[in-house]
């Protein structure tokens, strides 16, 4: 039985971490080419997952494009350019981050809206005029003063 | 402002967020919205440049001259088997079909074509899956209409059916032929 612990123990122990990308082969040699492939390919959206990377996702077609961004980084593509093929082919819809334009305005701009609108919120409650509330009569006088002293 | 105004702003916008809420869960149940599609680049443009292998396999130079229904396949998609009667019909009513095996053994694609029968006029095979990235595809199955000048013309991602091929893709041929 503790033979059976111990052989149990020494596999899960034996397990390979679960790496991001599942095939080491993949990356580059040269690490700081790596590091910007990894860069790169954090802000495209894998088209399979949809809200994975294609670094993070384990699907055929991300292993795909980050064979793809990878043999450009190494050609020496800037990074505008390969986020740019792959804009060509998927559309903005590949890029994690979209890109401040007419159709995205709404998007980016939310936030200075919600701040406008907020904003005006409290100058209209400032605006309105604050409640007076009328003065005490001699008979709320007398017993406020009696619930004071006991 | 009003009070009675403000009391009711609330009320009125939840049965506008309802009101589109609802129409966006009817489109989304009779096909013509899909939150998760991804839009084509592809549409009013060229086909890009490609030439794939086959019996005999095709080129972007062939279609042409008439309206084609290039559709990507693979023995190893479900959806595809769901897909086949309805490609199968598309054939009988004349429609040229050309079809792009995606990821795909040879054997396979033959063992699969003729368990669920050859709709397509043209065969050919993208085994390392690289025109399809240059399509925009994002899996299988997925057509693609391209029109009598080489031009793409409609896209549809995801098993065709019977509701698919009457509602959209019958009057996009007919706009085409």
């Amino acid at each position: 039985m503790r033979h059976i612990y111990l052989a149990l123990v020494a596999i899960m122990l034996s397990a390979a971490p679960a790496w991001a990308i599942s095939d080491p082969s993949e990356a580059l040699p040269d690490t700081a080419q790596e590091a910007r492939a990894v860069r790169i390919g954090g802000q495209l959206r894998c088209l399979v997952c949809q809200n994975e990377s294609i670094e993070d996702s384990g699907a055929d077609l991300a292993r795909d494009l980050r064979r793809i961004v990878r043999q450009r980084v190494v050609a020496g593509d800037s990074d505008t350019r390969i986020v740019g093929w792959l804009v060509e082919r998927y559309g903005n819809f590949v890029r994690l981050r979209p890109p401040f334009e007419a159709s995205t305005l709404l998007l980016w701009g939310s936030p200075v809206l919600a701040l406008l609108v907020g904003a005006g919120a409290v100058w209209m409650s400032r605006a309105r005029a604050p409640v007076v509330s009328p003065p005490l009569t001699e008979a709320e006088r007398t017993r406020l003063r009696a619930l004071l002293d006991t | 402002m009003n009070r009675r105004v403000l009391l009711l702003a609330p009320l009125g916008a939840t049965l506008v967020a309802g009101a589109g809420f609802l129409a966006m869960l009817r489109r989304e149940q009779d096909g013509t919205f899909d939150p998760r599609g991804v839009p084509s680049m592809l549409l009013g443009r060229h086909v890009p440049p490609f030439a794939l292998p086959g019996d005999p396999g095709f080129s972007e130079a062939d279609l042409a001259g008439q309206p084609i229904l290039v559709n990507f396949f693979a023995s190893w998609c479900v959806p595809c088997i769901e897909e086949a009667p309805v490609l199968m019909n598309l054939k009988r009513a004349g429609v040229a079909l050309y079809g792009i095996a995606y990821k795909d053994k040879p054997p396979a694609t033959a063992a699969f074509l003729a368990q669920r029968g050859n709709p397509y006029a043209r065969i050919a095979r993208d085994e390392p899956g690289r025109v399809a990235i240059d399509w925009g595809v994002t899996g299988v199955p997925e057509t693609y209409l391209i029109d009598p000048h080489g031009v793409v013309r409609w896209r549809y991602v995801g098993p065709m059916t019977e509701r698919t091929v009457s509602a959209e893709l019958q009057p996009m041929l007919r706009k085409y032929v």
